[in-house]
């Protein structure tokens, strides 16, 4: 069992009377790539925010990297290796990419507090270095995020997870906002992180990227999982069926006490 | 392999494709606008605006009118200084007016002779207590302390509490003026020590514009060098994002502020000691002047966008136009006027600037 990256167990999340996500076991290897889907309001963005450390669980354990992890607040998740690109991307208009890679982490050439000097030719060659790993092509590492497309802004935050040599990537909708070509390119840089052994959850309603991408497919309904589908061994029909509530694995079916 | 300038593998650190820098825009206004009063002076005076056309000086330039220039904005510059952090960081400051007005009086009436004229100082606040004839560095310490409390007043408030800037500082403004007049019942506050009148006119009366200068060298290499320096502008330009980095946002805001706050104390000092006296009505309108400064200056009133090079350049374009008003002989009303049309049409022209870009990309 060495070979697991993430391991939640009984993970529940409940707000006030609404129970958005309940008793949600799952498991990532090492190297794998695993798909989270289901409807709107599902429990996969619940879900996601409890291992981001965006929020904090009613109850359950989180075991990251063979250690019981609970992170106090996304900084805290993102320095215990788990990096996240967030639907809002979290980026910084005005600043160029060097420095939203490194916005809140950045290289020091002097400790000064508050003052201390910054080490931009570091941070500058780190980047290339990170953007290159990804395959993440940008004609200019200077420009500011605002003079970017919505996909060179994508693979920007993409590109931070690479330069940190985390241990686990989770996307949110990474293309929800993209057009064509650009979806391409950031779906070419997710089969780089598959190449470079680099484990990933990745939340899409995308049947047709899912199934281009991902090993294995897991999906929630009513604050749930109800299923966790091999690639191999399932279709785009079978997984909406599971969204919609049609079917249900047996293996998660509730127990008539439940 | 790092050690290219040129990048690594295809990719590209391109310093030609950088973009056309916005100070250089607000350069070209400068010399536009020295350039219609160059004209207007020629045309309607028969004079020119900033060259020697009389003779009377031994350069090419009016230095007499050179001097008044950038002596006028430099202790509203020292102020603006601060001001342009605090809008970089998608705040605003309007307490600094009160904040000069208040120093000024505490800070002065730490800093009397205790004999005018062989007789005791009439003006003497703290004549009973002895506090007269103090060493500079008393005056000195209680001024920015001044500054430090109402800076950190002003940033606890937005951090902490969550109310606007403009509410916030606000209330600083009209605080800070009742502390002013409060302090001496009203009465100004005059005689500072020889000392103290050195930081407002050492250098043969250059020290406001070496003070001014300095400042802005080294608040430039801050914002561009510095951790400091790169928060501001993260946060100014997507406060939500700069949380989630895990930047300290509130402890952030409070250090602005209060840095802010300290250079509106520095003003303060050098305006009294220039002045030799100090008044309640110090610095009235001097934060919209700083404002204005600012946005002339390039500086986006949304955040995360502008420099103190620019805010430099936005103090000698409000100079050059005082001036020039003066230079052609027109009533100082329409200078107001003239002044308040410049800043909305700055604030216009970086709405209009915003939304091209935005359309670009």
């Amino acid at each position: 069992m060495n070979d697991v990256i993430l391991e939640t167990h009984d993970l529940t999340k409940h707000y006030g009377g609404v129970f958005a996500l309940e008793a949600a076991d799952f498991t990532l290897q090492k190297g794998e790539h695993v798909a989270v889907m289901g409807d709107n309001g599902a429990g996969k963005s619940t879900f996601v925010r409890q291992i981001t450390g965006v929020e904090q669980p009613t109850r359950g354990k989180i075991i990251f990297d063979q250690q019981e992890v609970s992170f106090d607040g996304p900084l805290a998740a993102r320095e215990a290796g788990i990096e996240t690109v967030f639907q809002t991307l979290a980026l910084a208009d005005d600043l160029d990419v060097p420095d939203n890679l490194f916005l809140g982490r950045e290289m020091l050439k002097l400790k000064l507090g508050p003052f201390s000097i910054l080490d931009y030719k570091g941070m500058r060659d780190a980047t290339l270095r990170g953007l290159e790993k990804t395959g993440v092509k940008i004609p200019n590492i200077k420009n500011t995020i605002r003079n970017m497309s919505g996909g060179q802004r994508q693979c920007v935050a993409i590109a931070r997870t690479a330069t940190f040599h985390s241990k686990l990537t989770i996307m949110d909708e990474p293309t929800a906002a993209l057009g064509v070509q650009e979806t391409a390119q950031v779906e070419n840089i997710i089969r780089t992180l598959k190449e470079n052994g680099e484990p990933l959850i990745l939340v899409s309603h995308n049947m047709r990227q899912v199934f281009d991408l991902v090993d294995r497919i897991v999906v929630f309904r009513r604050g749930r999982i109800v299923a966790n589908l091999k690639k191999e061994e399932t279709d785009g029909q079978d997984v909406v069926a599971y969204i919609t509530g049609a079917k249900t694995d047996p293996a998660y079916e509730l127990k008539e006490d439940d | 392999m790092a050690d290219s300038k040129h990048g690594i593998g295809g990719l590209k650190y391109d310093t030609s494709k950088r973009h056309w820098p916005n100070e250089a825009n607000v350069f070209i206004a400068l010399i536009l606008i020295v350039l219609v009063f160059e004209g207007l002076g020629l045309f309607t005076q028969g004079n020119s605006f900033l060259f020697d056309s009389k003779g009377r000086f031994d350069s090419i330039f009016n230095e007499q009118r050179l001097k008044i220039i950038i002596l006028q904005v430099s202790i509203v510059g020292i102020i603006a200084i601060g001001v342009t952090q605090v809008i970089i960081l998608g705040g605003i400051d309007l307490s600094s007016g009160s904040i000069v007005g208040a120093t000024a009086m505490i800070a002065m009436s730490f800093a009397q002779v205790a004999e005018v004229n062989g007789s005791p100082n009439p003006k003497a606040i703290f004549l009973e207590q002895g506090w007269v004839d103090l060493p500079l560095i008393i005056p000195l310490i209680i001024g920015l302390f001044c500054g430090i409390i109402a800076g950190g007043i002003n940033g606890l408030l937005i951090a902490y509490t969550r109310i606007p800037p403009f509410i916030a500082t606000l209330g600083m403004m009209v605080t800070g003026r009742g502390v002013a007049k409060w302090w001496s019942k009203g009465r100004p506050i005059s005689f500072p020590t020889e000392d103290f009148t050195l930081i407002g006119n050492g250098f043969g009366g250059w020290m406001p514009v070496v003070i001014f200068i300095s400042l802005a060298i080294l608040f430039f290499l801050i914002l561009k060098f510095t951790v400091y320096g790169k928060h501001t502008y993260a946060i100014g330009s997507n406060e939500e994002a700069a949380r989630m980095s895990g930047i300290d946002v509130n402890r952030h805001k409070v250090l602005v502020y209060t840095i802010a706050g300290i250079l509106a104390a520095l003003a303060a000092l050098v305006l009294s000691s220039k002045n030799l006296t100090a008044q309640s009505g110090m610095g009235v309108m001097y934060e919209l002047d700083a404002i204005a400064m600012t946005v002339i200056g390039g500086v986006s009133l949304s955040g995360g966008r502008g420099s103190i090079f620019g805010t430099v350049l936005g103090s000698l374009i409000f100079g050059v136009i005082i001036s020039g008003f003066t230079f052609l002989r027109l009533d100082a009303y329409y200078q107001e006027m003239v002044k308040g049309i410049i800043i909305v049409g700055a604030v216009v022209l970086d709405q209009w600037r915003q939304r091209r870009v935005a359309s670009r990309a």
